[in-house]
């Protein structure tokens, strides 16, 4: 890896125009969307062009960097500011920079109304800038600052409109989940230092192979807490349905396209230390399987058409998350998955977004109904991003998702068949809940607000959504044929191995399995949802009672964490006054006293003390005499 | 004279030159403090640029005999962490000045008085990180301890007579303890052959193990009280809440740090042994001191004691840094010591503009900031960020290094540190939410934005915090031979990497 090339101006851009804005304050009211809109254009385009320029050059080559500057150096601790790009963060370079400028172009619209327009365009280049460097950095250490970053940008985003105190509270919690899982990125980078002495990527990889079983399990541990911090994967995902809190765009930007999938990112970008961990890697699987089935569940249940895309995305990622453990051919398909769901899950949330726009920011889909009469762009390109994730050839996520389940299949024995199982029933429940999403809105009858008028969006809302539709048609074919990705990050997740191994079951039996389950869902959810309750029902099963409350999420983590910890608390600060504190207290009552019995009333303390201070040096002086005496 | 001694006088001559002023004039005495502090800072930057980072040596060193008898000298010198310590205090000076320029008018005394003290208190503070004679050193950390006193009892708020006194007792106590071991020390080299108060010359002294153990218990416990660690803390709290925002700054940024200072300085130079023996003690206190004063940071309703716990925490980081012993984990903790005295000044600071616009200190009294005070509401954020130590920021480097070091050696502690960043991150945005978010009550809609003075004091503060982040190499470049020395002079190395290339 020889090439070096100006990679500063992915980063450097956004940041900049980002700053800017902030700094500005209302004097960049009248420009500050456009300004952020034309730099995350840009962005786009010069990866664009880093990409053809990538495709010039072959094999290892393809990789480019560029060394900044030395960030850190302590001792044996020597990290740079080093940018890396190569067949892996490109995929991503471009999804953030392209998905991200048309997102741009949408809340030019969808935000037109809000007063802080600028801020929101602000931290909107604030996140494309630490989401290019979380894929873009050398190192574990510089990751870890761009992964910061995107909860910074993601904290900021979701309590956009923070004068509601529930959505101050989601960012908080957002925040707080995602540290949980930093504290797994940084033990890992911790323990990667004390095995390898580097924290490079490179440097980890040419480690790796002489590492001890336990000490690559424990660095795969952590990284995969990381991951589910960062990705909303079991048992750190309650955090995504709140964060359904943010303006519509953050929610299709940053909890579905892309940050939430850093954790497929940073588990791939480390696939040289999952591959030599079988012990890492089934737990990377066991992870990937609950959360796809937890996530599925919740979105069966939920009315308000944000949080049931939110657990459709924490369901998606727990596909990626599971194909990410399954050794090499897992991470290109698992990259696939993520690249499809990108278009097509952004697609979902600005559709979801334009239906709110024409219905008073209306969230409940049980106040929907027969909207495509009204909205028939958002309802055709909203159709065409559930096509995609239903898997129904030949949209995108036909290509991605069956790639998965067939890789399930095949990682052998009893647990094949359970993974295959399991990502067939999760394609089945998710034909469900994504039909009911499709009936409950866009079909049946009117169930709308008295005061609804809804209407079609503007042109700069639906031309975005117009090309994700594209996307979602369109990416699954591209990115397959002629296994075109899997042979582009070759070089990056595996360098010898051999990809085609034998088949479980034939593709096409895996394929028509995954479209009879599918069929199956989408039927029981035409029928049971003919019609619609506008109140949701009281009388229903208990999963749904459970996924309607997220699986009781929160009052599980309330009740191991959040009301011990409020309860260790409230005794510490007691404790602190009463004992800790008591005791000083106690001593100085003693001092007090025996010192006023000592000393003339009028003695103030700091006379005292001056006089303390003054027979101290009196007896040291008077000791030192002695001593040379 | 070398220019660390007129660094050392122009404060002394800047309160002179204040206590001819007319006190009636209070706007000149202001000006006239405020210059002087900026020449100081001035001449501060003029000895760093001069400072030789290659040499690990005491640089710009004089020494004057003071009390002949028994070889007491003015003997001043600095090292890379002497430099990068003197250099924050001579910056949070003016900052100081700056941020409260009408904090001194509603004193005991008048506002000539404050100014007097706290120039005073500044040649102090310069001293103590310079004297490389134990005695002199010995002489200001417990003379620094007046105007301090004068300083929260005279200009405080609340029970700040009460406050002033706690202060006064605790740092009593551990100075009479370090008097004692001080006294040991002295008799020591007087019968190994030369009475000496010199710190090189007593870092050469064969000590006994249990004399060791013994003088090492009286330095650090005297310096655990200052830090403050764990269960030595609870003046800290009390302090922050009475004196005035800039006297919190200078007292938990710059004089709690010659705690941890000293630590370093005397406790590990003088005894090495020892240092041995207490290290899992100490490590254990640190981590205990990191987790409880997060958690009780989290349960604090007042935003000064808030800060005041935070810091508790941020002490535990550099004491666990400073005793495991590493390159990255000493380093870390010397920059931390920086780092913290910035990020802290930030907090302190934009507190004590809310406290003052809202007329209390109660977080729930606040709520919306951002909507009328945005440059207020942001400045408090970014300092809360610094807290949390959020990467980008110049803590971050410091605790992931102090926390990278640590896990090399004792795992274990290191584990339960880096839960510490959990809770940094409950108690900075409990806050935040609480006050800046929300909508603004009608009690908060007066509160007015920051002014022009007030944006330029905090400016460089946060200017410091962001750039020390992305590019701390200045200070890791001055300080990384300080580390060399002390691991060299310890008999300590790095652990090797397990697998080697």
């Amino acid at each position: 890896m020889t090439i070096s090339t100006n990679l500063v101006y992915f980063i450097a851009l956004p940041l900049f125009s980002s700053g800017l804005l902030l700094l500005l304050g209302r004097k960049a009211d009248k420009w500050g969307h456009i300004f952020a809109t034309l730099v995350s254009a840009s962005v786009f385009i010069i990866g664009v062009i880093e990409f053809f320029a990538m495709q010039s050059r072959e094999g290892e080559a393809r990789a480019a960097t560029q060394k900044l500057f030395e960030w850190i150096s302590v001792g044996s601790f020597q990290v740079d500011a080093g940018l890396l790009l190569d067949q892996l963060s490109i995929c991503f370079v471009l999804l953030i920079s392209g998905v991200g400028t048309l997102i741009h172009i949408y809340s030019i619209a969808y935000m037109s109304h809000d007063r802080d327009r600028r801020r929101f365009f602000a931290y909107l280049n604030l996140f494309i800038a630490a989401m290019l460097l979380l894929v873009l950095g050398d190192s574990y250490l510089n990751l870890y600052v761009g992964w910061e970053g995107v909860g910074l940008a993601s904290y900021l985003l979701i309590g956009f409109w923070n004068e509601k105190p529930a959505y101050a509270a989601a960012a908080k919690k957002a925040f707080v989940a995602n540290r949980v899982g930093d504290v797994g990125l940084s033990l890992a980078i911790m323990i990667a230092f004390t095995q390898f002495g580097t924290v490079t990527f490179a440097g980890v990889k040419e480690g790796a192979s002489g590492a001890s079983a336990g000490a690559l399990t424990a660095i795969g541990a952590m990284l995969l807490l990381a991951a589910a911090g960062k990705s909303a994967q079991f048992p750190l995902q309650s955090w995504l349905g709140d964060a359904m809190a943010g303006p519509t765009p953050v929610s299709a930007l940053i909890h579905a396209a892309t940050m939430v999938t850093a954790g497929v990112y940073l588990i791939t970008r480390s696939n040289f230390i999952f591959d030599a961990s079988p012990t890492a890697q089934l737990m990377v699987v066991i992870v990937g399987a609950i959360t796809l089935l937890f996530g599925a569940l919740i979105g069966t249940a939920k009315d308000d058409i944000k949080k049931a895309l939110a657990a459709s995305t924490m369901s998606q990622i727990g596909y990626m998350i599971l194909a990410t453990g399954l050794g090499p051919i897992g991470y290109a398909f698992a990259i696939m998955h993520l690249i499809t769901h990108g278009f097509f899950k952004a697609g979902l949330f600005l559709g979801a977004g334009s239906v709110m726009h024409g219905m008073n920011d209306e969230v409940n889909m049980r106040r929907y109904g027969a909207l495509r009469k009204v909205m028939p762009i958002t309802a055709a390109t909203f159709g065409l991003g559930y096509l995609a994730i239903l898997g129904v050839p030949p949209f995108a996520g036909f290509y991605s998702k069956d790639k998965i389940i067939e890789t399930a299949f095949d990682s052998g024995g009893i647990q094949g068949i359970l993974l295959g199982i399991i990502t067939l029933l999760g394609a089945g429940i998710t034909a469900f809940y994504m039909t009911r999403v499709m009936v409950l809105t866009f079909t049946g009858t009117k169930r709308w607000d008295e005061k609804a008028r809804p209407h079609e969006s503007p042109f700069l809302m639906w031309a975005p959504m117009a090309a994700l539709a594209v996307g979602s048609v369109a990416s699954g074919f591209l990115l397959n044929s002629g296994s075109a990705l899997v042979n582009w990050l070759q070089p990056v997740v595996n360098e010898n191995q051999e990809y085609h191994s034998e088949h479980l079951l034939p593709p096409i039996v895996v394929s028509i399995m995954a479209l009879t389950v599918v069929a199956i869902g989408v039927a029981i959810a035409v029928i049971k949802y003919r019609t619609v309750p506008v109140v949701a029902p009281e009388n229903v099963l208990g999963i749904t009672k459970a996924a309607r409350k997220d699986l009781y999420q929160d009052s599980f983590n309330e009740a191991i964490f959040m009301r011990p910890g409020q309860k260790l608390t409230a005794g510490l600060v007691n404790t602190d006054y009463k004992v800790v504190d008591g005791l000083v207290r106690l001593v100085g009552w003693v001092v007090q006293i025996s010192a006023s019995n000592l000393r003339n009333i009028q003695n103030g303390y700091v006379r005292s003390y001056a006089l303390i201070m003054v027979l101290g040096v009196i007896a040291l002086i008077a000791a030192v005499w002695m001593v040379t005496l | 004279m070398s220019i660390l001694t007129s660094l050392l006088l122009l404060p002394l001559f800047g309160a002179l030159v204040v206590g001819f002023l007319p006190a009636s004039n209070a706007k000149l005495v202001k000006q006239v403090a405020l210059a002087f502090s900026l020449l100081v800072a001035l001449v501060s930057i003029v000895m760093a640029l001069s400072f030789d980072r290659n040499n690990s040596a005491m640089q710009f060193t004089e020494v004057r005999t003071w009390i002949s008898a028994f070889n007491i000298n003015y003997a001043v010198g600095i090292d890379g962490m002497a430099l990068v310590l003197i250099l924050m205090t001579t910056i949070l000076v003016p900052v100081v000045f700056l941020a409260g320029w009408n904090e001194s008018e509603n004193g005991r005394w008048n506002v000539k008085v404050f100014y007097i003290l706290l120039l005073i208190l500044e040649t102090m503070m310069i001293g103590v990180f310079s004297a490389t004679d134990v005695f002199l050193f010995y002489v200001i950390f417990e003379a620094m301890l007046l105007p301090v006193y004068f300083l929260i009892g005279g200009y405080g708020s609340g029970e700040r007579a009460a406050a002033a006194m706690k202060f006064l007792l605790y740092s009593l106590f551990g100075g009479l303890l370090m008097l004692a071991a001080v006294i040991g020390l002295y008799i020591i080299s007087v019968n190994q052959g030369g009475a000496t108060f010199d710190i090189a010359r007593l870092s050469q002294l064969s000590i006994d193990s249990t004399t060791q153990n013994w003088l090492f218990l009286g330095f650090f416990i005297a310096f655990a009280i200052k830090a403050p660690l764990w269960p030595f803390h609870t003046w800290l709290p009390t302090a922050a809440t009475s004196a005035t925002a800039g006297t919190s700054t200078l007292l938990l940024g710059v004089l709690d740090k010659v705690g941890t200072y000293g630590m370093i300085r005397f406790c590990m130079s003088f005894f090495p042994d020892a240092t041995k023996t207490f290290t899992p003690a100490i490590i254990t206190l640190a981590v205990i001191s990191i987790l409880y004063g997060a958690f009780l940071a989290i349960g604090q309703k007042d935003i000064n004691s808030l800060i005041a716990f935070t810091s508790i925490s941020h002490f535990g980081f550099i004491t666990l840094g400073i005793f495991a012993l590493t390159s990255q984990s000493l380093t870390g903790a010397i920059f931390y010591m920086v780092n913290h005295g910035f990020g802290t000044a930030a907090l302190f600071l934009t507190a004590g503009w809310m406290i003052k616009r809202r007329g209390s200190s109660q977080i729930a009294d606040f709520g919306g900031l951002q909507r009328v005070a945005p440059v207020l509401a942001w400045s408090f954020f970014i300092a809360g960020l610094s807290a949390l130590a959020l990467p980008g920021l110049s803590s971050f480097v410091s605790e992931f290094l102090v926390l990278l070091g640590a896990f090399a050696k004792y795992p274990v502690a290191a584990i339960l540190g880096t839960l510490g960043i959990i809770l940094a991150a409950l108690y900075v945005l409990l806050a935040v939410q609480r006050a800046i978010h929300g909508e603004t009550p009608a009690s908060s809609a007066g509160i007015s934005d920051l002014n022009l003075r007030e944006k330029i004091a905090i400016a460089p503060v946060i200017a410091i915090l962001v750039l020390l982040g992305f590019y701390p190499k200045p200070a890791l470049e001055v300080i990384n031979p300080t580390t060399q020395t002390i691991m060299t002079n310890a008999g300590v190395s790095d652990p090797a990497a397990k697998v080697v290339k």
